[in-house]
């Protein structure tokens, strides 16, 4: 299908309600032709918001601006944003077979019955639901309802394509599946999407980069991998993935150094400066007491997760602090472990920085 | 899964027995009166078909007149109420909810008074007043609230406004997406308001009596008429007549009802 797919300029993009509460802080972002970029917070973050208005369904306060390419689409109604857009819950028309609501967009903009045939055809064959054509959605399974959502959205070739937690209503197994198969059709169709959703898996199997939102401010922008390496607030390494926090005296701050159970060990420069420092369990190593380095600890809890074993260990003088190990370690609740966290997976706490 | 059904204590039994028992004897008497010679003699008089006969002969025309009243009353209360509906669902003013209450007024207070406030205003207006559309105006302001009470809480749902969202973001103009998308969405709503709306009309007497002529009479303002001057028999077999022709209709509207249910619902 030809590609008529544009980057996405935001600026100062802000959106206060009538009763004075702000959804959505000025915000700048911009999107790249064909970037698969996701929104990525708890509800209530102001995603759901900034998509909206990306989509010309709310208006966002005087001073914001939109660019689709090099045309400015701040004032112009969704009817003529030429978006995609796929719902929460899909919203396909009950009334209509499935090629019916997948050539609804066509249809209404006046397209020959030909090429109304072919593109619906087409569609039908890259999403998968051959032989379907003319169910009615009422029939189908969440996943083929959610297939010909994104092939509704799509027929008419939009300028952007717009999910808006595409997956929610998708039980856990299939929800995996769907993620996989979403992320692979989107870079078949090489458009330009932005994907809103509070799941940070799904984020990070869909998107090219993702924009961590909270309390309607986009906290940091980036790839998934950079994101959960170097989360540039203790919000955004919390919401991609557990961490653990340690707290460090000043002392110990202004030398770069940690103590953990006895133990003082010099930290990696990146760190220098901030009294609290993150830790994600899977980077938190279990041994015997006599490992070289390791910091002597004990397990309170044990609990088996099927891929991974979830440890809570007791370091004296700190709070708490989780392990994933491997499913096979032999550690068991109250064994008298040597804890060995390596010194380059620090991370600092920047928001004290 | 398998489903148990449950099964009824004999109690419970009773009290159905009992209440249905109430609750048919009444209609069997006046459909059994409407057919014996003498209803003071009971069916010892004889069955007959004569009051049934005179009963037509005197006020066929109500029935006539009655359905197409009813029937013209859904056409307009569709077309007032279906747009309004959707105009006060979608309001985002508090005042459409104030609105959407003084529109249900005219059930609450008495069809005697909304009729006496219609005459009032327009009585003097002779052709009007004179003609079946002043019925036709009391039965929609009886019937309105009804059509957009039903009507605007299935447009009030969640998946309807998504409906909407998601034709607007494929290009569909207002025209387009009310009458492609949310009419048909919205279609089993619709059929259960005209059914209302229709039942209501053919049984409405209060608002009819105060705004009827002797030219223009109903089949509820002529069975009124019956019962107080003639036999009780004639009275009775105006009942039945009543039911044989709404009986049919409401089948026939219900069925209908059913159908579009069954393929438009979700």
């Amino acid at each position: 299908m030809e590609n008529k797919s544009v980057g996405i300029t935001i600026s100062q993009c802000a959106k206060t309600y009538a009763d004075g509460t702000r959804g959505l802080h000025p915000t700048d972002l911009t999107i790249a032709p064909g970037e698969v970029l996701a929104l990525l917070g708890p509800s209530g973050c102001g995603k759901t918001t900034l998509l909206r208005i990306i989509a010309g369904l709310e208006t966002p306060d005087a001073g914001s601006r939109i660019m689709f390419g090099t045309s400015d689409v701040t004032h112009i109604p969704i009817e003529k944003r030429q978006v995609g857009m796929v719902f929460q819950h899909y919203a396909l028309f009950p009334q209509m077979t499935v090629q019916a609501n997948i050539g609804y967009g066509l249809r209404i903009r006046g397209a020959s019955a030909d090429e109304q045939r072919r593109v619906v055809g087409e569609l039908v064959d890259l999403v998968r639901l051959n032989g379907l054509e003319n169910k009615r959605p009422a029939e189908l399974s969440g996943g083929q309802r959610q297939r010909v959502a994104l092939a509704r959205a799509v027929a008419s070739r939009p300028r952007v394509l717009l999910l808006d937690e595409p997956l929610t209503a998708l039980d856990a197994k299939l929800k995996e599946q769907l993620r996989d198969e979403l992320a692979e059709l989107l870079r078949q169709l090489r458009i330009t999407a932005v994907h809103v959703t509070h799941d940070q898996r799904e984020a990070l199997a869909i998107a090219d980069r993702m924009a961590v939102m909270q309390a309607g401010r986009i906290l940091q922008v980036g790839n998934g991998e950079s994101l959960y390496r170097q989360p540039a607030h203790p919000f955004v390494a919390t919401f991609l993935g557990r961490v653990n926090q340690i707290e460090r005296s000043a002392g110990h701050a202004a030398r770069n150094q940690l103590e953990l159970g006895g133990v003082t060990q010099a930290c990696p420069d990146h760190c220098a400066g901030a009294t609290q420092l993150l830790v994600r369990p899977e980077d938190v190593e279990i041994h015997g007491m006599d490992y070289p380095g390791s910091v002597p600890a004990t397990i309170a809890r044990r609990v088996f997760l099927g891929d991974h074993l979830q440890l809570t260990i007791k370091v004296a003088g700190h709070q708490a602090l989780l392990a994933d190990v491997s499913r096979d370690h032999p550690a068991q609740a109250g064994d008298q472990v040597g804890v060995f966290i390596a010194p380059h997976q620090w991370m600092p706490n920047r928001a004290d920085l | 899964m398998r489903h148990h059904p449950q099964k009824m204590p004999p109690a419970m039994w009773l009290i159905t027995a009992i209440v249905t028992l109430f609750m048919l004897t009444p209609m069997l008497l006046s459909v059994m009166a409407g057919l014996v010679e003498n209803y003071g003699q009971g069916l010892s008089s004889g069955l007959t078909t004569r009051w049934l006969v005179e009963v037509w002969a005197g006020y066929g025309n109500t029935v006539v007149v009655s359905l197409l009243l009813a029937a013209v009353c859904v056409g307009v209360t569709l077309l007032l109420g279906v747009p309004c509906a959707y105009a006060l669902a979608r309001s985002r003013s508090r005042w459409a909810h104030h609105f959407e209450e003084l529109l249900t007024l005219p059930v609450a207070v008495p069809g005697l008074a909304s009729a006496l406030a219609l005459l009032l205003a327009y009585g003097s207006v002779a052709h009007f007043r004179q003609s079946f559309a002043f019925i036709l105006v009391g039965h929609v302001v009886f019937t309105l609230p009804f059509m957009v009470r039903m009507v605007g809480s299935a447009l009030r749902r969640k998946e309807l406004v998504a409906l909407e969202e998601a034709a607007r973001s494929l290009g569909a103009s207002f025209t387009q997406r009310f009458l492609g998308i949310l009419i048909p969405a919205v279609l089993p709503s619709i059929v259960a308001a005209c059914l209302m709306v229709f039942t209501l009309s053919m049984g409405e007497f209060n608002l009819t009596w105060m705004l009827h002529t002797p030219l223009t009479r109903t089949l509820p303002v002529g069975l009124a008429d019956s019962y107080a001057s003639m036999r009780i028999e004639v009275g009775s077999a105006y009942t039945l007549i009543f039911l044989i022709v709404i009986l049919p209709v409401m089948w026939v509207l219900q069925a209908m009802g059913h159908f579009i249910e069954k393929h438009y619902g979700k």
